[in-house]
């Protein structure tokens, strides 16, 4: 099945020995000129790339302040080596947070720091942890800065709060500003930017989509559950990512919000021309790019005249529309301020349940044994609901309202503690499968653990990179690809629609009419 | 990686993907097939023709339900579904038969 070999479960999981550069082959595809250009940067490494490099590093270190702390204060104190999935699934030494930064770390301290300058200029940068910018440091960066999911559970540990995917998002704006950027993450920006999502799905697609979901809930349920696109005056705009168009078990949880959407009458669309929530603007670490991702949501907006935003299931999306959505678009003045600005799905669906405004029928759900998997961007740098630590508490509580049967999966590994699903960050792609195979490591061991303590079937999550790479992965590891579902997948089986119990009623009726007639 | 069918070598990019979609033909499938070692079935040329047809209309390979459910009607409900369509195309429906057949490469979240 595979080129390469599939880490054992462990028996406890202790530390693996560390076997430095085992991974330095994995590189991701490097983007051509058709991927670069769109996105502003050059079309192939440039020739003076050292001096641009150190220039851009330069800029960045002038704008974000953060970056200079987190180069300038660790100290070595280990205590992130062993946190990253990465490092615990493939050993390599340089997959340790801190040896992965000081990739970058040598080269700043070489270049900006004056003790780097001063025996750099006598020729023994190494004295002092720093490098010369060579040809080889940077294809370290290429390699091992796509090693990283930018998931921030190191940074959950590190005492001083460095934060690794800031350190990681700065390598690669770098590598692309010389024209050394990634094809995964680089093709997807720019269909957005000339398609409005990241599959490249047209408006009619999408529309002949959304019909489709249409019929089949009507053969389902009898009921006509709507799924609108760019109906103006609509009060909630629905931005989900694109996979949810397209992918198994996505799509089940796009049906899921439409079916709550109906059960409560709310007036609602998606866009054609924001058909995308994620923003892989944030994994290159391009503000500019980020920025104009996401301004086609607030002209959707905008130009549907729409009272609210809701997020779908999306983990990295949720992040740049919590954390920093009004920073890139704002203000979202225009829109209606007795609701959050965003809104996240499960935030809404979590306020009817609450309210007492959605019926389940938590029977539909019993052929499953459920957990839950905390995605990173979710989990760590955003916040669901009115009150802390709604995030983790919000889908667990959806889960149970519509599940007879949920476990957690041991502490260690849920809530900020999570592990990254290994497929994070950009790097959700056939060329780099090695390390997202390798990188799933520790959660498949915990959810091997809940499986075999509590029977649990399936796992469910709230995003659309996680989906599909457990999807992927779960073979390697001996479970079914179906065993991943969308939390409003399990909204969708359970939920109790009034119009269907309506129209079921009205056959029973009608069937027995015809039996007294006969 | 170029493939050679008939003589001719077809450009493709790093993943296999035709390079130019217009130089797709039935031998172009069959060849790609060959190299992962798939012999192609009348129920794989189903799913190809389908993914083509698709393609012809919206410009983008059809969701893995649409598919599923037009497979569902062409072949059977039994086989109306992905687990099927992995059987057939193990390294992923959408990806490896849309490769089969000429179109792009599903990208983003999937």
């Amino acid at each position: 099945m595979a080129d390469f070999e599939v880490p054992k479960f462990r028996e406890i999981p202790i530390i693996p020995e560390p076997h430095p550069g085992v991974m330095a082959h994995s590189k991701p595809f490097v983007a051509k000129e058709e991927f670069q250009k769109p996105l502003g940067y050059p079309g192939e490494l440039v020739d003076n790339w050292q001096e641009a490099a150190l220039d851009k590093m330069k800029d960045l270190l002038g704008k974000y302040r953060s970056l200079r702390l987190f180069l300038d204060i660790c100290v070595k104190c280990g205590s992130c080596t062993d946190k990253c999935h990465y490092y615990l699934g493939t050993t390599d030494a340089y997959n340790m947070p801190v040896a992965r930064q000081d990739l970058l770390r040598k080269v700043y301290r070489r270049y900006f720091t004056f003790a780097g300058k001063f025996f750099g200029k006598l020729g023994i940068p190494g004295f002092v942890g720093a490098a010369d910018l060579t040809k080889e440091v940077l294809d370290e960066w290429y390699s091992y800065f796509h090693q990283c999911s930018q998931c921030r559970r190191c940074s959950v540990f590190c005492p001083y709060g460095i934060d690794t995917a800031e350190i990681s998002m700065a390598a690669r704006e770098i590598m692309d500003s010389v024209g050394l950027g990634q094809k995964y993450s680089n093709e997807i920006i720019g269909k957005v930017f000339k398609v409005g999502n990241n599959l490249g799905l047209p408006g009619p697609a999408l529309e002949d989509t959304l019909e489709g979901l249409e019929e089949d809930v009507y053969d389902d349920t009898g009921v006509h559950v709507r799924f609108p696109l760019d109906e103006e005056g609509a009060e909630i705009l629905l931005v989900t990512p694109s996979a949810d168009f397209f992918a198994e078990p996505h799509i089940d949880g796009l049906i899921g919000y439409a079916k709550v959407f109906h059960e409560v009458g709310a007036s609602w669309t998606l866009s054609s021309y924001a058909s995308e929530a994620a923003n892989f603007g944030m994994f290159i670490g391009s503000y500019e790019n980020m920025r104009k991702v996401s301004l086609r949501i607030r002209k959707a907006a905008q130009d549907l005249g729409v009272k609210r935003i809701i997020f779908g299931e999306c983990g990295h999306a949720w992040r740049v529309a919590y954390s920093f959505l009004n920073t890139l678009a704002g203000p979202f003045d225009f829109l209606d301020p007795n609701y959050p600005v965003p809104q996240h799905i499960c935030e809404y669906t979590y306020g009817l349940i609450k309210e007492g405004r959605l019926k389940f029928d938590k029977s539909q759900n019993d052929h499953m044994v459920l957990t839950f998997h905390d995605s990173c961007n979710v989990a760590r740098a955003s916040r669901m609901g009115d009150f802390p630590g709604g995030q983790f508490v919000i889908p667990r509580e959806i889960i149970k309202a519509t599940c007879n049967h949920f476990y957690d999966m041991d502490p260690d590994t849920v809530y900020d503690s999570t592990y990254c699903c290994g497929g994070g960050g950009g790097l959700l792609t056939d060329d780099l499968i090695e390390l997202r195979v390798k990188g799933a490591l520790p959660r498949m061991e915990a959810l091997k653990r809940v499986v075999e303590e509590h029977g649990v079937t399936h796992m469910a999550a709230i995003c659309a990179i996680c989906k599909s790479q457990f999807t992927k992965i779960f073979p390697y590891y001996g479970f079914e690809l179906d065993s991943i579902v969308s939390v409003h997948q399990l909204v969708s089986n359970a939920i109790i629609l009034s119009d269907q119990k309506k129209a079921e009623e009205e056959a029973s009726e009608t069937a027995e009419a015809a039996e007294t007639e006969e | 990686m170029p493939i050679e069918v008939n003589g001719k070598v077809i450009e493709t990019d790093e993943e296999g993907y035709l390079a130019n979609l217009n130089d797709w033909s039935p031998e172009v499938a069959e060849a790609m097939a060959k190299e992962d070692g798939v012999e192609l079935t009348d129920n794989h040329w189903e799913v190809i023709n389908f993914l083509r047809e698709y393609y012809d209309e919206y410009q983008i390979a059809p969701a893995v339900r649409v598919l599923t459910k037009a497979i569902g009607k062409k072949l059977g409900k039994d086989k109306g579904n992905s687990k099927y369509l992995y059987e057939l195309f193990p390294y992923g429906p959408a990806k490896q038969a849309c490769k089969y057949a000429g179109l792009p490469k599903p990208t983003g979240c999937v």
